[in-house]
């Protein structure tokens, strides 16, 4: 799986309160969710993510609830992968379960810049910055979460896994 | 949780597949889980009594999406037989669970909620998932998880009067840090804990999460049985901390010093003392939620309240955190003691604490509460204030139209 796009960049702690406020969580079109994607941090997100990017964060990303809104929000809004410095657990797995390839990094968000054109391998383990020409080496994901992401997420892995007994 | 994937060890950084002893969702992580489970392809869960739905969070449904969502649950429940706990039979997940003997010592819990960590005050392994997840287990009552490390935090010495559980819980996050913790278990030990009431101990583990926790923990002692007692109806194990463990970091705390502690905006690890924050004028006070809404903290709350009128202008908001807290919060008059100081009790729910239901905040408010998250737009508007407080602490703060520390109400008393 390799995924590329230029990047948007946030800071540190960003919570699945802005990411999907706790008022629209009654929405159940992941479309609908979409509209309100980062809305506490940057209303204009949705029209800025939906060409498709990559969101690069900081320390900690997607902490606080388990609302799984908050990963659907972000993935309909056209983000197509997100590579943080370290993510908050229930976020990580939200992610990988609903087919959002997510990777840490410890460095990347000083390594990239707003913008750049970022192709992250997730087979390979490799991000590369388009932009700046820079490489880097990443801790690959586990082989059951890679089968999970190339399946489309965790019921579509389970299924599969299912059909195969 | 090598327990519950057959193993007779396991290390820190293991992935286990653990077998689930129960699941709860509600209704707003539900209908995804339920969606998802369709979506499986298969008719019947894994084990209807190990999944616990419970309405909460827009409670009793506050639009025509969420009474339909509820709706949704309801079926749910009823077509798979499922424990279910309707508007007006529950409360809040997180205080239904142990009340009514889902919470076993000694099991692997997960819940589609962040807070489920708030049950490792029992000695149980509880940890919060997505929606998703929660429909596999549905479907075949597994997990993976991975073993964490392990923060053992050994508290000391004996609160000063007006100085709770939740100033200690505040005052070790700002220490750890919002992603000090992040994939560890935190275990609360030492002697303030084993003299901590159980509702104590669920607010300190309820907050883990806030430093990035995959889940709280304390050994089970008399008073965790004493609470069990009459409400789990099976035999069960306590688990005793492994002895020899090698800790990721142990960490020392001596509570005789803690002062009333406050969590400013906008998040959690912000955190200052009460008496530094005199100047924050608010215009809502809450007192409810997971993490101290129980009946110990609305007494705290009508000691302060207690004859007295909130400020003009303050509206303050009393949340049982069940119907079995607001039935004995009637019974001891603390009902009545809010209501004459001119506080709002609303039923059991998780209120204004998320800021999808009632209590939400305009641009430019400030609310103090005993709720768990201050992050901007949580209770509202993304232009408003939250700021994180002991339920004695947002009662005295009720009184004055200000952030107060507790004392300073007392002493103007006496």
């Amino acid at each position: 799986m390799r995924i590329s796009a230029p990047v948007l960049k946030f800071g540190d702690n960003v919570d699945t309160d802005v990411i999907l406020p706790g008022k629209y969580l009654v929405l159940v079109d992941p479309k609908d969710l979409a509209k309100h994607a980062m809305e506490g941090l940057d209303p204009d997100f949705p029209e800025k993510a939906k060409k498709g990017v990559i969101i690069v964060g900081g320390k900690n990303f997607g902490c606080g609830s388990s609302r799984e809104q908050a990963p659907l929000a972000l993935k309909f809004s056209g983000v197509k992968s997100v590579v943080a410095e370290s993510f908050a657990r229930i976020f990580f797995r939200n992610a990988i379960n609903i087919g959002l390839p997510v990777i840490e990094f410890k460095g990347i968000s000083k390594a990239v810049e707003d913008r750049d054109e970022l192709v992250v391998d997730f087979d390979k383990g490799e991000i590369c910055d388009v932009s700046n020409g820079r490489m880097f080496k990443v801790a690959k994901l586990p082989t059951f979460l890679l089968e999970i992401l190339s399946d489309g997420g965790l019921i579509e892995n389970l299924r599969r896994r299912m059909k195969k007994k | 949780m090598a327990k519950s994937s057959g193993k007779k060890k396991v290390q820190p950084g293991d992935i286990v597949d653990a077998t689930v002893d129960m699941v709860m969702v509600h209704d707003l992580t539900g209908p995804l889980a339920i969606e998802a489970f369709k979506r499986i392809g298969i008719s019947k869960v894994w084990d209807n009594k190990k999944i616990a739905i419970i309405l909460d969070h827009q409670v009793p449904a506050e639009s025509v999406k969420a009474a339909e969502l509820h709706k949704m649950l309801r079926f749910f429940a009823k077509e798979q037989g499922t424990r279910f706990y309707d508007v007006g039979r529950g409360g809040i997940c997180h205080q239904v669970m142990p009340e009514k003997g889902h919470v076993v010592p000694g099991t692997v819990m997960v819940g589609a909620d962040s807070h489920t960590c708030t049950y490792g005050a029992f000695g149980a392994f509880a940890t919060g998932i997505g929606s998703t997840e929660a429909a596999a287990v549905f479907a075949t009552g597994k997990i993976w998880l991975k073993v964490p490390e392990t923060i053992r935090i050994k508290v000391h010495g004996k609160f000063k009067r007006f100085v709770t559980p939740k100033d200690l819980i505040l005052s070790l996050i700002g220490k750890v840090r919002a992603d000090g913790a992040t994939y560890k278990a935190v275990e609360f030990a030492g002697s303030t804990i084993r003299g901590m009431s159980m509702a104590g101990r669920m607010t300190l583990c309820n907050m883990t999460v806030e430093m990035g926790a995959k889940n709280g923990i304390v050994e089970p002692d008399e008073s965790t049985l004493k609470f069990l007692e009459g409400r789990v109806k099976k035999p069960f194990e306590t688990l005793k901390s492994d002895v020899g463990t090698a800790y990721e970091r142990v960490m020392e705390f001596d509570v005789s010093g803690l002062e009333p502690t406050v969590a400013c905006p906008a998040s959690v690890d912000n955190v200052k003392l009460a008496s530094e924050l005199s100047n924050v004028t608010v215009e809502q006070a809450f007192i409810g939620s997971c993490t101290n809404g129980r009946i110990e903290d609305l007494r705290l709350a009508a000691e302060v309240m207690k004859g007295k009128k909130v400020k003009d202008g303050v509206r303050t908001l009393v949340i049982p955190a069940s119907q079995e807290v607001y039935r004995q919060a009637v019974k001891e008059g603390l009902v009545e003691i809010f209501t004459d100081a001119g506080a709002l009790v609303c039923g059991s729910a998780c209120g204004p604490c998320l800021g999808g239901h009632i209590g939400l905040l305009a641009a430019g408010e400030t609310c103090v509460s005993t709720s768990n998250r201050n992050f901007i737009g949580r209770m509202g508007s993304t232009q408003a204030s939250v700021y994180l407080a002991s339920p004695v602490t947002v009662a005295a703060s009720a009184l004055t139209g200000r952030i107060t520390d507790p004392r300073e109400v007392e002493a103007k008393v006496t």
